[in-house]
């Protein structure tokens, strides 16, 4: 072989080995793929990028690169600095929460100066909230309106008789209007902040939505003591009557009668369609007002960590695929988990009530005078709840086939 | 439905108090995000 071909021979045999070892200089321990041999192990534009797309990034990587000042060399020698810290890695500290920060106030959470997880809160906010929720209750009102349509106002098939009984009490009906006054008020101030700018700014204006705004938050921070103490007068005052019984199967084997004329289940003084409003109102209005005054009070009321952790000792976030949940929560982590949830939960809570609304109201004659005057026409009373009927009037039982729920 | 109009008026009789009596507690917003070494105006 001459000389030039061991030259052509040897360059292809490097061009070989290198090609072959390259791969080998972007693996890690463990054989896989090193995404950041490009930055030498520093974040990448990827990492830069699907951050600031809300993405949750593993960053492990670079969380305990914060500086190691004890085996820095001394400031004396010749490459000695100061602290033994870079900038870079004092941020890093800062951010990561490892930093040791001192602030001129006692405010809860005032020494985190930097904190990572908002992006991710605010996509959630601005995206999947609003889109699902307010589509949610689009459908819902939707499905009124169809069902109205299909169905009609259900009327006292009877007739009116003129004669009356008491159906509800004035303790009762007033704890019904002070949860549902301060339930709507909550309830529109809520969804005016949350869809503020994307609706009512481009409406508006910024200059006329900012003291509407301010209104909405004070009216929104102050009348949930009205609404929990709305939910307690009302738990107290109904959930004896709430107990499933044996009639309630019958009443939902017959859809309540809401279907058909003429049907009408049997039913003691709230029937299966009321129960199910009752308890959803309760666990709502519960976790609605835990997540509230986890709000009201800023940091003073972290609920999420000691959740998860009860949640992961049941199993239930590894069963469904979400695996464990984090049981250690930064203060602002706590907020957002605080906010999106009482958002979650607003949304579910609005549209139950808007069915609930609409069925005691136009949807069903004679409805609206049990929590109005407190009064119901006596045919209304056997057709919907014939069994509540003969206990408190003594009559003999006479039960109409069904009836639907207000 | 006297029932009903003394229920809202309730409702916005306790809002009004709750914002005084929290704020009178040290909860505004002010009190509880500063401290004696914080210059706010």
């Amino acid at each position: 072989m001459s000389v030039r071909g061991i030259r052509i021979l040897s360059a292809a045999i490097l061009a070989l080995g290198l090609a072959a070892t390259a791969p080998l200089a972007q693996t890690v321990e463990g054989g896989a793929e090193d995404p950041r041999a490009a930055t030498g192990g520093a974040q990448t534009l990827e990492d830069i990028l699907a951050r600031q797309r809300g993405e949750k990034i593993d960053d492990s990587f670079r969380r305990g690169e914060t500086g190691d000042p004890a085996s820095a060399a001394d400031p004396s020698e010749q490459l000695g600095t100061l602290g033994g810290v870079s900038d870079p890695e004092l941020w890093r500290a800062l951010r990561y929460g490892e930093a040791s920060v001192t602030v001129p106030t006692s405010a809860p959470a005032a020494g985190v100066v930097i904190q990572d997880g908002g992006m991710r809160w605010l996509k959630f906010r601005e995206g999947p909230l609003l889109i699902y929720g307010g589509y949610g209750l689009i459908a819902m009102i939707a499905v009124i309106l169809l069902f109205f349509l299909l169905r009609g106002r259900i009327r006292i098939e009877g007739g009116r008789t003129g004669q009356t009984v008491r159906r509800f009490g004035a303790l009762e009906r007033f704890g019904h209007w002070l949860m549902a006054g301060s339930f709507i008020v909550l309830a529109l101030t809520g969804l005016m902040i949350l869809f503020g700018r994307i609706a009512l700014i481009p409406l508006l204006g910024k200059e006329a939505y900012a003291p509407l705004a301010a209104a909405g938050k004070w009216a929104h921070n102050n009348f949930s003591w009205a609404f929990m103490a709305g939910l307690a007068l009302v738990i107290v005052v109904w959930i004896g009557h709430n107990l499933p019984n044996r009639h309630d199967l019958v009443w939902l084997a017959k859809g309540g009668g809401l279907f058909s004329k003429g049907v009408h289940p049997p039913a003691r003084k709230f029937n299966a369609g009321q129960k199910i409003v009752f308890w959803a109102v309760v666990v709502l209005g519960l976790s609605i007002s835990l997540s509230g005054l986890s709000l009201l009070f800023p940091f003073e009321l972290p609920m999420f960590a000691k959740t998860f952790e009860v949640l992961n000792a049941t199993g239930l976030p590894q069963l469904v695929g979400l695996g464990p949940l984090p049981e250690v929560l930064g203060p602002h982590q706590e907020m957002q988990l605080a906010q999106a949830w009482h958002g979650i939960v607003a949304f579910a809570f609005i549209a139950i009530i808007i069915a609930h609304i609409y069925l005691g109201s136009i949807g069903m004659e004679g409805a609206f005078d049990a929590v109005g005057s407190g009064e119901v026409d006596v045919q209304w009373a056997k057709e919907h709840h014939s069994l509540w009927y003969e206990e408190v009037t003594g009559a003999a039982p006479d039960h109409p086939p069904g009836a639907p729920a207000e | 439905m006297k029932v009903m109009l003394l229920a809202f008026l309730s409702a916005a009789a306790i809002a009004v108090l709750a914002d005084f009596a929290l704020d009178r507690a040290g909860f505004s917003a002010r009190e509880v995000t500063s401290g004696p070494s914080v210059r706010l105006d």
